[in-house]
């Protein structure tokens, strides 16, 4: 509960610091940016993160998965290299080269974070599915399950946190690289705030950046308790038993 | 019925783990399959329930060659145990009992049914235990569960990969009484897989020795302790394989007749002259129902205190289940070097002595003598 407060308290600063510079109506002889407009930009924001999301977990998932299965677990280490390498590659960089290529706008960004969501996800789900303990899967196997309930009994439902939390930690840092989308003329938050760079004015840049912050703080804390809510119960008494060896 | 026939398993690495193997473990038979780390017993044991695809030869379940049967009938039908146990952690106790039940598609209420009665056969109270996650349970507790979830719907075979192996010595000791006591009356076909020899000899009412893949020697624990058929199977066994031999003995299978025993309300005097007709060392005293009380010696005997207050009282007392080899060691810390037994009742019903031990080991030196004299260890 602890956790939330916190999070309603920060969301609550944000938002009225944007409430605040928003209700200034002009400074000097730029106006600011309307509600409507904030609203329209975050609306678009989480759009270009969603569409994205949405994208690498239908393909990062079975991808982490299949790189598990024996028949295929020799492209691992090449997959997992190259998501890698890819990661190290400056947000910025990637996403003017995607731009470059894909031609400007919504798609170029909706594709260039795909690629860094899906790092994360595949990275995750292959660690997932591998972290859950071999005898188990013997036991299971040995006592008759087929392949598939195997996996959709035994190995998903441990897996599932840490392909939850794999999830989580892409989509956050998505809202952040977004923002940088806005360069490419996708639109969003970051619109706002490369407009109030370009002029020098403080006011208009905390329009487009708190809410950024304050996206990225809500998505946390749902998918944090997304998270909570899809872990199996016999996990959780688990990790809350190995806390107290400690 | 299980029947291997010229079973053989070459790994894809060229390793040849078990090489044209005949065995045939019968029905209600405790089979245990022994060797060495790396002598084939494990991937045996796995190939019965085709874990491991066999390369050569057949098996037969009953007359039938599993695999013209479905891999996944077949290995429900057979109760599977490992040493790691491998319990679902995201699964409940009963949960995770039922999952053969659950793969048959019983109805739920009757899952849960026989989880309980599961429960309460190896031991756990199903009120407390039976909604908890596995990391709530001990080692040893885990370990039942695992015993308990192998026997989840009532498969006429069971096999066991060292249940007993990764928990401590004591609940071991432990859990491998009771499960005799279990397998004493449920009678399954059991294949179970070890490299301790005790265990081997309390468990297995026949042992198949196991070798680099190969079958030394497949016979009952006596034959094997008293004639090992070869160097190999002399060491595995140990130098002390004569005293090993107790183990499989209990104390209600040598002992005998306490010589006198007396009754609490007798006359000190006539029990002396009684004792020293027949110059017996001692006597035992036991009240009217047969309750043991103590050893009574000669010398303690006096004309004016009552027998019950002269009498040395037992330090330590046996049940008619005592191995042998305990029964030994207690003769030690008993007062007087001779060990009373009880049964459960806590009734008087022999004695055993060092006297009866040594005879008992003897004979099984001179079944040993038919075997050819190798020169030791």
């Amino acid at each position: 509960m602890k956790r939330y407060v916190t999070v309603v308290l920060l969301l609550a600063l944000l938002l009225g610091v944007t409430a605040w510079m928003t209700s200034k109506g002009s400074v000097g002889i730029f106006r600011m940016f309307s509600a409507m407009k904030i609203v329209g930009s975050t609306l678009r924001h989480l759009q270009i993160v969603a569409a994205a999301e949405a994208l690498a977990i239908l393909i990062g998932i079975p991808v982490g998965f299949l790189t598990t299965r024996r028949a295929s677990r020799f492209i691992s280490p090449v997959l997992i290299g190259i998501a890698n390498v890819g990661q190290t590659v400056p947000t910025l960089a990637f996403i003017g080269i995607a731009g470059v290529i894909l031609g400007m706008g919504y798609n170029a960004a909706v594709i260039a974070l795909f690629v860094y969501a899906l790092l994360p996800i595949i990275r995750n789900t292959y660690a997932g599915i591998r972290s859950v303990d071999p005898a188990v899967k013997e036991a299971a196997q040995g006592m008759g399950m087929s392949k598939w309930q195997v996996t959709s009994r035994v190995e998903l439902p441990l897996a599932r946190p840490v392909i939850m939390a794999g999830i989580r930690t892409s989509c956050v840092v998505n809202v952040g690289t977004a923002a940088v989308a806005g360069m490419i003329g996708a639109g969003g938050l970051g619109v706002l705030i490369m407009t109030g760079l370009a002029v020098r004015v403080m006011p208009i840049v905390i329009q487009g950046a708190a809410p950024t912050a304050a996206l990225a703080i809500a998505l946390d804390a749902l998918l944090g308790g997304l998270e909570e809510w899809m872990t199996p119960r016999g996990l959780k008494v688990m990790k809350k038993a190995q806390w107290q060896l400690q | 019925m299980i029947k291997l026939e010229h079973v053989g398993k070459t790994f894809s690495d060229g390793t040849e783990a078990v090489k044209n193997l005949d065995l045939e473990i019968k029905e209600g038979e405790f089979c245990v399959l022994l060797g060495p780390s790396g002598c084939g017993k494990t991937t045996t044991m796995k190939m019965i329930n085709r874990l491991i695809p066999l390369t050569s030869g057949k098996i037969y379940i009953d007359g039938v060659d599993i695999c013209k049967l479905d891999q996944n009938e077949l290995r429900r039908g057979i109760g599977y145990a490992i040493q790691n146990i491998g319990l679902f952690p995201h699964l409940t106790v009963w949960q995770n009992i039922a999952t053969v039940p659950m793969l048959k598609k019983w109805p739920k209420t009757k899952q849960r049914k026989r989880a309980e009665e599961l429960l309460e056969l190896v031991g756990m109270e199903p009120d407390t235990f039976i909604d908890r996650y596995p990391s709530e349970l001990s080692g040893g507790q885990q370990q039942r569960v695992g015993v308990a979830r192998c026997l989840g719907a009532d498969p006429p075979i069971l096999l066991m990969d060292e249940p007993f192996g990764a928990i401590d010595p004591i609940t071991r000791n432990k859990l491998q009484e009771e499960f005799l006591k279990i397998q004493a009356k449920i009678k399954k076909t059991i294949a179970f897989v070890t490299h301790d020899i005790n265990e081997a000899i309390k468990m297995g009412d026949r042992i198949a020795l196991m070798r680099a893949g190969e079958l030394v020697q497949f016979a009952d624990p006596a034959t094997l302790l008293s004639s090992p058929k070869d160097g190999f199977v002399r060491d595995f066994v140990g130098a002390d394989r004569v005293l090993k031999g107790l183990r499989l003995l209990r104390a209600k299978d040598v002992m005998q007749e306490p010589p006198l025993t007396v009754k609490v309300g007798e006359n000190p005097m006539r029990v002396k002259a009684l004792m020293e007709k027949d110059r017996m060392r001692w006597a035992m005293l036991t009240e009217d129902e047969g309750h043991f009380l103590g050893w009574i010696t000669c010398d303690d005997l006096q004309e004016s205190k009552r027998i019950r207050d002269t009498i040395t009282p037992p330090t330590i007392t046996a049940s008619l289940d005592t191995p042998l080899n305990e029964a030994l060691s207690m003769m030690f810390d008993s007062a007087i070097g001779t060990l009373a037994i009880l049964d459960d009742d806590e009734r008087l019903v022999g004695v055993l002595s060092f006297e009866i031990i040594r005879d008992v080991l003897g004979q099984q030196v001179d079944e040993a003598k038919t075997e050819p004299c190798g020169e030791g260890q």
